[in-house]
């Protein structure tokens, strides 16, 4: 046989065809009859029909070419980007927006990281608060708006639950609306963990008025806070931290609190001596550790007014 | 010329040409986006954004160059190794048209951000349908003319012209199901993880099964065509191929090592890719010792130096991707620039190295002339290698910086020690060094066309001249 098969075309088609399909049935065809490629998360929710058209938007401008959405289970990435990714997270992705290159950063944690404000800010021009960016910008999504008769349809497609109020709300929506509340709906499954404290209550900033850690905190300051807190810390999408004013009232606050909040942001409501927070800030602790925040704290304290 | 007559040349002709003019486009479109990535103001929305025109660059590339050439190359080749005219012409020179129709569309629905947002399977519903009808009168054409053959035994091309032929068809059909809504949308049928390894089985194997197979074919075809020499073992050709076509649908999860697809199949699909190195170097030591019997050849044939720098690259390409494979180098260049890189070298280097050989010969064969101009095929030799390997080079650099930024962390408190924009801003330099590589290409790549297209308007005028 092993030579006439070379004469013989049909035979040889029919051979190459059951050695292709052996590794496609153990991998692929296989695999999809189990249950570990179809896990769900208890709290995952389908998409809203805001959030669809969000994420319709994603694909049509290829944002996953840029941004990747898993988070892999190493040390580095988690302390970067949040909680390493989850098979359950995925249930209703048709199809799946992983993507393959980090051109810009992971997006799987993105989802309440930031304020809205925050998205609209940086996708009308990204530059702003990240100079040098090469992310384009976004703002023109904002002229065009999202089709509710569509929207509805694919809702139906996918078979994702919606409201007849729910479709009537998208009609004032415009693309960028819908790409922001896609944002946001991101990751949203997974809990953020809460931080273990890096710092103990009362305790005293070691580097408080040394020259070299506010020079160090300043460059901190700029490459992460500048977005929100503007470039000379007067405020912005976050509140002014130059003048009086500590977590809305006035008076000052202890180096430990400054220091939790930024190592574990704030929640809504969350109290901090007394005061209450109004939430949004996000947490840096992972990602700066303890001694960058610490000269974070000492810049900050050497730009309060005296 | 009786013999020239007997043949169907009209749709070799046809597909090369188009095949050169969607290639020099989407090249162009390559160089303009890799200029938006260091000058992002270039973006112009909606339809000139990285984002869309990515997309039109690796179809237009994949769909519009590769694909023609192969169907260009094939119907050469299965007509010469059958001995015997394409069994159905007026089918193939259909094909044409509606290729060239169907690359058009693609061209726009990507532009107005149609897509179904999976690598290399981006195109809708419609056009997928349309690709299929293609892929159809091809195969017809393609087994229908083998079946019909007038040559008993079937030379090694043609077993990778079937592998391809089915390959292809079971991979597209499956991964591209989907939920219509409307006439421009669709969702996947699969969701999430399962989503992620079929995408991932197909996508891989659209390399294996569009930039592997089929230009294996044409090597080991027009290697021998060009060098007079024959191949150097018929023994290792049926190994490599069979443990090739075997092996290669294991592995396409490597692109998915460290996300959350079941761990066992992250396992096995590194294991099978690192069984490939051995089909592949079968390919490549096969064509080494070819050649091997008169080096020589590579200083007075022109085209020898493309297929062995070409084979080289397939070479390299088959270690460096198995070792990107591995668990412990994947987590330091996945998601990186060296991605593009190791792409670029199996793209720019391998695949478009062996068929613009082979189209040096074909081209004067079936315009039965002499090519226009062999010392400008040597510029462009030059111009592609040196282009290619800036490139190549750069990216792999630049994908080892960012991984090491990325993962970096400071010995003092165990924080990271860059932001992602530190990363960032240190491409830049890169990404200009890699618009300077991919200058050099797209000018080779010009020169080419331009000796290609040379050669048949010559070919031409010599007809007309004997005509009157």
């Amino acid at each position: 046989m092993a030579g006439t098969i070379y004469k013989k075309p049909i035979l040889f088609a029919v051979v190459v065809t059951v050695v292709i399909l052996i590794g496609t049935i153990v991998m692929m065809v296989f695999p999809m009859f189990t249950k570990q490629m179809h896990p769900k998360l208890e709290n995952l929710k389908p998409y809203t029909a805001l959030q669809l058209a969000g994420r319709d938007v994603y694909q049509e401008d290829g944002c996953f070419y840029c941004h990747t959405q898993t988070v892999r289970p190493l040390k580095a990435e988690v302390m970067r980007y949040g909680e390493y990714s989850k098979a359950g997270e995925f249930a209703y992705d048709q199809p799946f927006l992983w993507g393959s290159k980090r051109t810009g950063p992971d997006l799987a944690r993105i989802g309440g990281k930031y304020a809205d404000e925050w998205h609209y800010k940086h996708f009308n021009d990204p530059r702003k608060l990240f100079q040098g960016s090469n992310m384009p910008s976004y703002g023109w999504l904002a002229n065009h708006r999202v089709d509710a008769k569509a929207a509805e349809a694919r809702m139906k497609a996918l078979g994702f639950p919606f409201t007849k109020e729910e479709i009537n709300a998208l009609a004032g929506k415009t693309k960028l609306d819908a790409l922001v509340a896609y944002m946001q709906s991101i990751g949203a499954a997974v809990p953020k963990k809460p931080g273990t404290a890096m710092a103990a209550k009362g305790e005293k900033n070691p580097l408080t008025g040394k020259a070299d850690a506010i020079a160090e905190g300043k460059k901190i300051y700029e490459m992460n806070c500048a977005a929100c807190h503007g470039v000379d810390a007067r405020g912005g999408i976050g509140p002014n931290l130059t003048d009086k004013e500590w977590v809305y009232a006035v008076g000052p606050v202890g180096d430990d609190t400054i220091f939790l909040i930024i190592a574990d942001g704030t929640k809504k409501d969350q109290e901090f001596e007394g005061r209450k927070a109004k939430g949004g800030m996000p947490s840096w602790g992972e990602l700066l550790g303890k001694k960058k925040i610490w000269s974070l704290v000492s810049y900050i304290r050497s730009l309060e007014e005296k | 010329m009786a013999e020239t007559a007997a043949y169907e040349w009209k749709p070799v002709k046809g597909f090369a040409l188009s095949g050169l003019f969607w290639g020099a486009v989407s090249v162009l479109i390559g160089l303009f986006i890799s200029i938006q990535l260091w000058r992002p103001e270039l973006n112009i929305p909606p339809f000139f954004t990285y984002g869309r025109l990515r997309a039109v660059h690796v179809n237009g590339l994949a769909f519009g160059f590769v694909i023609a050439e192969i169907f260009a190359l094939s119907y050469y080749m299965v007509q010469r190794l059958t001995r015997r005219p394409l069994l159905f012409p007026k089918l193939a020179m259909a094909q044409l048209y509606i290729f060239n129709i169907a690359i058009v569309a693609a061209a726009v629905s990507l532009l107005a951000g149609m897509t179904q947002s999976k690598e290399y399977a981006e195109l809708e519903w419609p056009l997928d349908i349309g690709v299929v009808i293609l892929w159809v009168m091809f195969a017809v054409n393609i087994l229908g003319t083998i079946i019909k053959r007038k040559e008993e035994q079937m030379y090694i091309s043609l077993w990778y012209l079937i592998a391809t032929v089915i390959a292809v068809a079971v991979l597209y059909i499956v991964n591209n199901l989907a939920i219509p809504v409307g006439l421009f949308k669709s969702y996947s049928i699969f969701a999430g993880v399962n989503d992620a390894n079929v995408e991932w089985w197909y996508g891989h194997n659209a390399v294996g099964f569009l930039f592997t197979t089929p230009i294996l074919a044409i090597f080991y075809y027009f290697l021998p065509k060009t060098t007079g020499i024959p191949i150097f073992s018929h023994r290792l050709s049926i190994i490599s191929f069979w443990s090739l076509v075997f092996a290669y649908l294991w592995t396409g999860a490597h692109h998915l090592v460290y996300t959350p697809l079941p761990d066992w199949i992250q396992t096995v699909a590194i294991a099978f890719t690192i069984f490939m190195i051995a089909p592949s170097w079968g390919s490549v030591v096969n064509g080494y010792y070819t050649v091997g019997a008169d080096w020589d050849k590579m200083r007075t044939n022109y085209l020898t130096k493309f297929f062995i720098m070409g084979i080289t690259f397939y070479g390299l390409q088959t270690v460096q991707g198995p070792t990107q494979g591995l668990r412990v180098v994947s987590q330091l260049i996945h998601y990186t620039d060296w991605v593009p890189g190791h792409v670029h070298m199996g793209t720019m280097g391998w695949v478009a190295m062996t068929i613009s050989a082979a189209m040096y010969y074909t081209i004067p064969k079936v315009y039965n002339t002499e090519i226009y101009s062999v010392k400008l095929a040597n510029v462009h030799f030059w111009l592609v290698l040196i282009g290619q390997l800036i490139f190549s080079i750069t990216m792999w650099i630049l994908g080892i910086q960012q991984g090491a930024m990325w993962k970096a962390v400071s010995p003092e408190d165990g924080s990271l020690t860059y932001t992602f924009m530190e990363s960032l801003l240190a491409n830049y330099p890169y990404w200009k060094i890699r618009t300077f590589g991919g200058l050099l290409f797209f000018i080779g790549l010009c020169i080419f066309a331009y000796n290609i297209v040379m050669t048949a308007v010559k070919a031409n005028k010599a007809v007309a001249v004997e005509g009157r």
